[in-house]
C-alpha cells in the first residue's frame, strides 16, 4: 500500500490519525442543530413528493405535468440520495430514532434495504476499489479499470451503461443479490433465489404505486401521470448513475490488488479511500441533491458521519491532503462525468489492457 | 382495509409517518404527547402537563409512563410516575419530576422542557395500583418524589369526593420542599378520613436530624396490620419496610413502587456484545446494562422503566450469558428474553436486537 505513494510508513499513519482526531472532533459536536438538519430534509422530501403527485393529478393543463413531475423528481432524488443512501449507512443512528435508524429504514428503490446495505456498506465501503473484491468497480458489467481482463462484450459497455442509467436502481437491486457468486458456487441459489424473489416483491410494490395506483387515482389523467411517474423514477435513476459514477471512476482515481491491500493499516484504509473517490464540486444545491456524494471522499473517509458534516470538514481534509502532498481529485459535474464516460469508451477498446492507464 | 390501500400509496412509507409528519399526536407507530405546560412545585421538581396523542389508553392510579425526551438532538427515555388522576375531561396527563443531582435527563424535563415541546410516550404500565374494589383502610408510605404515584391516588379519590379511610406518612427534608405540600394539607383539611403524617429529616435547632423507622411509624399508625399499604420511595425505605412486613407476616398486605435504579457492581468483567441485526459489536464490562452498551453504541434499544421493573426492554439472548444487576445471579440460555436494563454481559453476549 504505501508503494502507492510516496509517503513513509510513519507518514501514512500520522495522516491516519489526523483523520481520526477529525472524525472524533465531528462525532462530539453532532447535536440538535445536525437533527433538525435530517428532520428538515425529511420533510421537505416529503412535502415534495406529496405536493408533486397532486399537482401531477391536474395534467390536463401542460404546465401542471412539468411541475408535477419536476417535483416528484426531485422528491426521488432527495428520498435515495441524502436520505436513503446516508440513512441506511448509520449516519443518523446516534439520534437513537427509530424512524430515522439504519436497521429500520426502507426506501424507494427496488433493492431491499438490508440486501442493499450488505453489498454497500460492506462489500463497497471496506473493499473501495479492490479489483476482485469491490463488486461496484464496474457493476460486474462494466471495464473501468485496464487491470479487468479484456473481454468483446465490452465493447458494447458505452451504450449498455447508457441503458442501465435509465434502469439504474433495477441493475443495483439484481446486482446486490450477487447472482455471479452463486454462479462460482460461493453461495447458494436457494439463497440468490429468495433475494430475488424479496427483490420483486418489493418492485411489484413500488410498480403498483407508481404505474397503477396513482394513475388510477388520476382518472382522466392516468396516462400523464404514469408517464409522469415513469419520468421521474428515470430522472432519478439517471441522476444516481451519474453522480455514483463520478464518485470513483474519474481520472485520477485509482484501482488495487487484493496484494496491495493485505494486513493493511487503518492509515492505508484511509489512504486507500481517499485515492479511489473523486469529488464534484459545485454549488450547494449539488451537495444536497447528490446526498453530499459530491464530498465522496470524505464520505469514503468517514461513511458514518451524519453527511450535512462533509461540506464542512472538506476543506480540513483537502488542506490534510496538502501538507501531505496527497492528490485530491475533484472537478465539476461536466468535468467528472465527460471523465468517466472516457474512461468507459476508451476501456472497450482491449489495446489498453496492454499498457496501464 | 383501508390502511392497507393506504399503505399502496406511501410504500415503502406507512401511512402513519404522514401523518405523524402533519401532526405527531395523530401517530399511532410513535404514540407522542406535547408538553401544555411546566409548573414549578419545589426548587427542583416540576410537573409536567402532558396532552397525549391518540392511542394513548387511560392510565390506572399509581401507573408509570415512559417518556422520551429529545435532548440535543439524541431521544432520552426515562420512566416516571404519573400525578395526576385517571378521567382528566381534556385527557391530559401529569407527571412530576425531581431533578436529581446527577440526573441528566430529570434535570432537562425539571429545566428545559417548555410548552409546545413534543415528547414520545410509551402506554402507562405499572402494578403499583388500587385494587378494584377498595380496602376499607390504606396506608400510603411516600418519601420524596416517591409522592407522585399516591398523588394520582389521592387526587382520584378527591375528584370522586369519596376519600377511603388512608394513613399517609410522606417523608420529606423540610415543610416546604414536600412536593405538593400545600394540596396534600388541604386535601387533609378537607377530608376527614385522611390522616397526613409528615416526616421531616432535616435537623432543626431543638430537633436533630432522624431517618424515618418503621418503628415511628407503627408507633403513629397504631392499626398498621389492618391496613393495605402502598410505599413508593427511596430503596432504603423500600428495602425496611419489606423487612417488616415480611417479618410481620404481612407481605402480601404490602405494595411498593421502586424509584432508584439498581445497584451497579463494579469490577465485573464483562465481554464482547453483538447485537446481532444490528450488526453492532462493542467492548462492555461487567457493570453496565446492556440497554446501556446498546444506547452507547446507537442500536435502537426498547426500554422503559430502567430498573427491572416494566420488562420493557425484554429482548432475546441468542449466546453467552448474563448477570442480573440486582441478585448478581448470572443466567441465561439461548432463546432466553432477558432485561436489558438490569443485565449485564458475563463474557462474550449474543442479542437479537
Amino acid at each position: 500500500m504505501s508503494g502507492s505513494t510516496h509517503l513513509s510508513a510513519r507518514d501514512i499513519e500520522e495522516f491516519g490519525r489526523e483523520l481520526d482526531r477529525l472524525r472524533a472532533e465531528v462525532i462530539a459536536s453532532r447535536g440538535e442543530d445536525d437533527a433538525r438538519y435530517i428532520r428538515r430534509v425529511i420533510a421537505v422530501q416529503r412535502r415534495l413528493e406529496a405536493g408533486g403527485r397532486a399537482v401531477m393529478f391536474a395534467s390536463v393543463l401542460p404546465p401542471a405535468w412539468l411541475a408535477g413531475t419536476a417535483m416528484l423528481s426531485v422528491a426521488k432524488i432527495l428520498e435515495n440520495m441524502e436520505i436513503g443512501h446516508n440513512v441506511l449507512h448509520g449516519q443518523w443512528d446516534w439520534m437513537r430514532d427509530p424512524d430515522i435508524h439504519s436497521t429500520t429504514w426502507e426506501w424507494d428503490f427496488a433493492s431491499p434495504a438490508d440486501q442493499w446495505k450488505h453489498s454497500h456498506n460492506y462489500a463497497h465501503h471496506i473493499y473501495t476499489n479492490v479489483l476482485g473484491k469491490d463488486r461496484d468497480l464496474g457493476y460486474g458489467m462494466l471495464r473501468v479499470s485496464p487491470e479487468q481482463p479484456w473481454h468483446p462484450i465490452y465493447l458494447a459497455q458505452p451504450l449498455y451503461n447508457l441503458g442501465l442509467a435509465a434502469v439504474f436502481e433495477w441493475g443495483i437491486a439484481i446486482y446486490d443479490a450477487e447472482i455471479e457468486r452463486a454462479w462460482q458456487g460461493e453461495k447458494s441459489w436457494g439463497e440468490t433465489a429468495g433475494q430475488l424473489g424479496r427483490v420483486l416483491r418489493k418492485a411489484a410494490r413500488q410498480g403498483l404505486k407508481d404505474y397503477v395506483a396513482f394513475p388510477l387515482l388520476g382518472g382522466p389523467a392516468f396516462l400523464p401521470v404514469l408517464l409522469g411517474n415513469l419520468t421521474a423514477n428515470v430522472t432519478r435513476n439517471v441522476w444516481a448513475h451519474t453522480i455514483i459514477t463520478c464518485g470513483h471512476f474519474p481520472a485520477g482515481t485509482r484501482t488495487f490488488t487484493e496484494e496491495e491491500i493485505a494486513e493493511e493499516s487503518r492509515g492505508e484504509w484511509y489512504l486507500r479511500q481517499l485515492l479511489g473517490s473523486a469529488n464534484i464540486s459545485g454549488p450547494a444545491i449539488l451537495h444536497l441533491l447528490s446526498g453530499n456524494l459530491s464530498h465522496q471522499i470524505e464520505h469514503h473517509l468517514f461513511p458514518d458521519l451524519p453527511s450535512n458534516r462533509y461540506a464542512q470538514i472538506a476543506p480540513r481534509v483537502r488542506d490534510l491532503c496538502e501538507r501531505f502532498g496527497l492528490p485530491y481529485t475533484t472537478g465539476s459535474l461536466p468535468r467528472q462525468t465527460a471523465s468517466v464516460w472516457r474512461r468507459i469508451t476508451r476501456l472497450a477498446l482491449p489495446t489498453v489492457s496492454a499498457a496501464r492507464g | 382495509m383501508l390502511t392497507a390501500a393506504a399503505g399502496i400509496l406511501t410504500s415503502p412509507l406507512a401511512p402513519d409517518d404522514f401523518r405523524a409528519m402533519v401532526n405527531p399526536l395523530w401517530s399511532r407507530q410513535r404514540l407522542s404527547g406535547r408538553v401544555e405546560a411546566v409548573i414549578p412545585e419545589t426548587p427542583d421538581a416540576s410537573t409536567i402537563v402532558i396532552r397525549p396523542g391518540r392511542g394513548w389508553r387511560e392510565h390506572l392510579a399509581g401507573q408509570h409512563v415512559g417518556i422520551g425526551v429529545d435532548i440535543a438532538g439524541v431521544w432520552h427515555w426515562r420512566t416516571f410516575s404519573l400525578s395526576s388522576p385517571p378521567g382528566h375531561p381534556d385527557n391530559l396527563v401529569t407527571i412530576t419530576v425531581k431533578a436529581g443531582p446527577g440526573g441528566f435527563v430529570s434535570r432537562h424535563v425539571v429545566r428545559r422542557l417548555h410548552p409546545g415541546e413534543i415528547v414520545r410516550l410509551s402506554q402507562p404500565s405499572g402494578r403499583f395500583v388500587l385494587p378494584e374494589i377498595l380496602p376499607a383502610r390504606l396506608l400510603f408510605v411516600t418519601a420524596g418524589s416517591g409522592i407522585t404515584p399516591v398523588m394520582s391516588m389521592l387526587r382520584g379519590f378527591a375528584l370522586a369526593g369519596d376519600m377511603p379511610d388512608v394513613f399517609h406518612a410522606h417523608v420529606a427534608p423540610t415543610g416546604p420542599e414536600v412536593i405538593f405540600g400545600d394540596e396534600l394539607r388541604r386535601l387533609a383539611a378537607r377530608f376527614p378520613g385522611l390522616h397526613l403524617h409528615e416526616h421531616h429529616t432535616r435537623p432543626v435547632p431543638g430537633r436533630p436530624a432522624r431517618r424515618p423507622a418503621i418503628a415511628d411509624l407503627s408507633a403513629a399508625c397504631t392499626d398498621l396490620p389492618d391496613r393495605m399499604a402502598w410505599i413508593c420511595g427511596p430503596r432504603g425505605l423500600l428495602d425496611r419496610a419489606e423487612a417488616y412486613w415480611r417479618a410481620a407476616g404481612l407481605a402480601d398486605r404490602l405494595r411498593t413502587e421502586r424509584f432508584q435504579p439498581v445497584r451497579r457492581p463494579s469490577g465485573a468483567p464483562g465481554g464482547r456484545v453483538r447485537f446481532v441485526r444490528s450488526d453492532r459489536e462493542v467492548a462492555a464490562d461487567g457493570g453496565t446494562s446492556l440497554l446501556a452498551v446498546g444506547e452507547e453504541a446507537d442500536v435502537v434499544m426498547p426500554s422503559g422503566c430502567r430498573m427491572g421493573v416494566c420488562r420493557t426492554c425484554l429482548a432475546r439472548l441468542t449466546g453467552g450469558r448474563v448477570r442480573d444487576l440486582r441478585t448478581g445471579e448470572e443466567h441465561g440460555d439461548p432463546g432466553d428474553l432477558i432485561q436489558t436494563c438490569v443485565s449485564t454481559a458475563v463474557g462474550d453476549v449474543d442479542i437479537d436486537l
